[in-house]
């Protein structure tokens, strides 16, 4: 294989594996933050107890989205040296200031709340988890915004002596429309996650030891915060869904497999066979495709042929189709799991409205494995977002091929091994500490005001 | 591509500044990390060495990301240039990096000894790999890597290991376990506290043998290999200074000052090293003249002066909070029941 497509690798895995502990760090600290701010307010003992039992898994799963974030960091430079010379005036400042505004907050604030209770006042032990809270923000806004440069450049210009993109407005840089909806579906679906995890944990101790006044708030909680985002971000979702129908036509007719430009377009729910011609077997909707590309009922949807027409007119000659079957697929699927998990939400709100919630078992069990859900979403959406970009690195001016740096397809398979080994180890270890400590039972009360005070060895 | 402007002089001298402050923070905790299997006799002397730094170590870390994202913004080609060639390098740096990180979270959340046993391995080898190599990196910066007329690379992963970058490696690593040994000769109480207090008085004339033989190096390098550097004497000359006031301070046991003074080493030494490049940021070997500049490698102004605003902005508060946490935690930590200055049943995270 090709250093190129031993990068692609290496990017692939790495940004996937990072992204199944950051929307887990995002999500939970903001949920902490909740509940400890409700603990504060009530002195109610369950609320702390939550915060303490989902404190360490909390912990757990943020060392590991740490340490893969310095991965993530570096490898623009390691791989994509290219890439990184050609845009580097403009992407690496929204990575300097993630690093100044972000990390420092979180990292610093997370060694507070971690080892300063009783050291700090409460007050100042619930300012730094909403400290950690909006430090992952701050984060997610940051990198998004790099994302969004690539996704719909915006802000620069290309120098002519040097040809690089320079950027000419920080502030189009933020106020990038690509941006600003993929911070908020971004956002919300870390905060589902984040929620379908407490609820499973909560909801498989109510199932294994039956009622206590944490879990059963615990679950009560997740469920509301579950529903409430998800519900939220079927919406930000089609907004998305439009703003990139207007600012990457390709992606999204690769994402319907919609090869030829139609008038009050079908939705294509599912397709057995071939994407192309001539499918086996596959329901559509008709008209819904429209209706979604601009709430319009009969309104045009380009189909990717008349796009890589245009494209080729464009840029010059070449392939500008993304791999379709990826796209179409990835797309659904994330549609899909996002509606099960908003469905689940509202069984649940119901079983709440009812007073039933922490009693019905089925609930409980299947929630443990709901917990998987939003997981999914999470990566085939941004394969979805990053495969559906494809042949451009930075959309419309550099394409992948032209970015990555000039190492030997050794160098580059040797790291590519090392770093899965590394990253499957550390998978099974967290997964293995994560189930050790979400099967604990709570821990007791503090027994006096000395003991609370204990918590100078942490580790 | 001429002379350097003032905000490029101001980015370079802040990255200056990112990484003296990463090897004075990070330095201390690579230096504990590394006399883990030294020091720490018993399971409680290792719980209480991690502790020592468990609050505070991630936050440091955050130096190295920063310096890392402002080289990108403000150095695009001297970030990616460097990257690339060090492709390797960094790969070990990251993998241990990644292992010592998750070591700290995960070791007293096991079920074996020998579990601890494999995370404490991790954070050994974890400070001690980057703790030489980023010395390694700083002396082929400065000593040059093979690279063409166009700036790229052309060597391989062993054209990094001269003689000079692999003596830098050998004494950051000393300068960073001798750190690390007073910090903690600040940090415990008891018995742990006589034994670092021990290795400390030890290492400290090590460290300042082998400070002494790198600046002279350096001195060395810097007229007669690329005689382009500037090193003005006052800061190889201060740097060598604090560590000799070092040695003779934790000969007299004062802790706390010999700890200032190594620290104010390792600044002096990583701001000689950049002012030995400027105004080059990465030198090549093949010809000096090659060598990567300042001007060829910044940004345009606009984003300096975007990245200004944000920096001017934003460095002070990280600074104080930074600094208030270190005031949080400023107290010697001991063990349960010891009656140290602080007494505290530790809740140990126990296996069950």
């Amino acid at each position: 294989m090709s250093a190129l497509a031993l990068s692609r690798w290496q990017f692939a895995i790495t940004i996937i594996y990072h992204f199944i502990f950051v929307p887990i760090t995002i999500g939970m600290a903001l949920s902490l933050a909740i509940i400890q701010t409700a603990y504060h307010r009530t002195k109610n003992e369950k609320y702390g107890q939550i915060v303490d039992f989902f404190g360490k898994l909390f912990a757990i799963n943020f060392a590991i989205g740490v340490v893969t974030g310095i991965v993530q960091e570096f490898q623009f430079g390691m791989n994509w040296s290219q890439y990184s010379i050609f845009v580097g005036n403009i992407f690496g400042a929204p990575l300097a200031i993630e690093g100044l505004l972000a990390f420092f907050l979180e990292s610093t604030f997370l060694g507070i709340w971690l080892f300063g209770k009783g050291k700090v006042s409460d007050r100042v032990h619930l300012f730094s988890i909403w400290m950690v809270s909006i430090g992952t923000m701050f984060s997610a806004l940051f990198i998004l915004a790099a994302n969004s440069f690539m996704q719909h450049p915006v802000g620069y210009k290309i120098d002519p002596a040097t040809h690089r993109a320079v950027m000419t407005n920080f502030f189009a840089l933020l106020g990038n429309p690509v941006l600003i909806v993929t911070f908020f579906h971004t956002l919300l679906a870390a905060i589902t996650t984040g929620a379908a995890i407490i609820l499973a944990v909560s909801a498989y101790q109510l199932a294994k030891r039956g009622k206590t006044p944490a879990f059963s708030a615990a679950v009560r909680f997740g469920v509301t915060v579950l529903f409430i985002s998800m519900f939220l971000n079927a919406f930000v979702g089609h907004i998305q869904g439009q703003v990139m129908t207007k600012e990457q036509p390709m992606k999204m007719a690769a994402a319907e497999a919609l090869y030829n430009t139609q008038t009050g377009a079908s939705f294509s729910l599912l397709t057995i066979g071939n994407l192309s011609d001539q499918p086996i077997f596959q329901i559509r909707l008709p008209h819904l495709l429209s209706v979604l590309a601009d709430n319009s009922w009969n309104s045009t949807v380009q189909g990717i042929n008349q796009l890589q027409a245009q494209d080729v007119a464009k840029y010059g000659p070449g392939s500008y189709e993304p791999p379709v079957w990826v796209t179409y697929w990835t797309f659904r699927i994330m549609v899909g799991v996002g509606g099960v998990l908003l469905l689940f939400g509202a069984l649940g709100l119901w079983y709440m409205r009812r007073r039933r919630l922490d009693e019905t078992h089925w609930y409980l069990r299947a929630a443990v494995w709901v917990a998987a859900l939003p997981f999914i979403a999470n990566t085939t959406g941004w394969i979805f977002t990053e495969v559906g970009r494809q042949p451009w690195i930075v959309y419309g001016l550099l394409k992948t091929s032209s970015g990555v740096s000039n190492l030997s397809s050794l160098s580059v398979g040797i790291t590519l091994v090392g770093f899965t080994v590394i990253y499957t180890v550390l998978a099974i270890v967290d997964g293995m500490l994560m189930f050790r400590y979400a099967r604990k039972p709570l821990s007791e009360p503090p027994q006096s005001a000395e003991s609370a005070h204990t918590a100078d060895l942490v580790y | 591509m001429g002379n350097p402007t003032a905000l490029q002089i101001v980015w370079f001298t802040l990255i200056a500044i990112l990484w003296s402050g990463y090897f004075f923070l990070e330095g201390f905790d690579f230096g504990v990390g590394m006399l883990l299997g030294v020091l720490g006799k018993s399971d409680m002397d290792r719980r209480l060495m991690i502790n020592a730094i468990g609050p505070t170590w991630d936050g440091n870390e955050v130096w190295l990301l920063v310096a890392g994202g402002a080289t990108f913004a403000a150095f695009p080609v001297w970030y990616a240039t460097v990257f690339s060639a060090f492709y390797l390098a960094l790969f070990l740096i990251l993998a241990a990096l990644i292992f010592r990180g998750v070591a700290f979270e995960y070791r007293g959340k096991g079920l074996s000894e020998k579990w601890r046993k494999w995370w404490d391995a991790a954070i050994i080898l974890g400070s001690a790999i980057p703790a030489i190599l980023w010395g390694v990196a700083f002396g082929d910066f400065v000593h040059g890597i093979p690279l063409n007329q166009a700036g790229h690379f052309t060597g391989n992963f062993f054209s990094l290991l001269s003689p000079y970058s692999i003596f830098t490696g050998l004494t950051t690593g000393v300068v960073f376990a001798t750190h690390g040994a007073l910090f903690l000769s600040l940090k415990t109480t008891g018995e742990l506290r006589e034994r670092t207090q021990r290795l400390a008085r030890k290492l400290a004339p090590a460290a300042m043998a082998f400070i002494f033989a790198f600046l002279a190096w350096t001195y060395f390098n810097a007229n007669h290999i690329n005689d382009t550097g500037v090193v003005p004497g006052i800061l190889p000359v201060g740097a060598l200074m604090l560590a000799v006031a070092a040695v003779v301070l934790v000969q007299e046991g004062y802790f706390g000052w010999a700890f200032t003074s190594i620290g104010a080493s390792i600044v002096g030494i990583t701001a000689t090293l950049f002012l030995n490049l400027y105004p080059r940021v990465l030198v090549s070997s093949t010809n000096n003249a090659f060598s990567l500049t300042i001007p060829q490698a910044a940004s345009e102004h606009y984003t300096l002066v975007v990245m200004t605003i944000v920096a001017a902005i934003f460095t002070p508060l990280v600074l104080l909070y930074q600094g208030w946490t270190y005031h949080v935690f400023r107290k010697r930590i001991s063990a349960p029941g010891t009656g140290g200055e602080e007494t505290m049943p530790a809740t140990a995270p126990t296996p069950d």
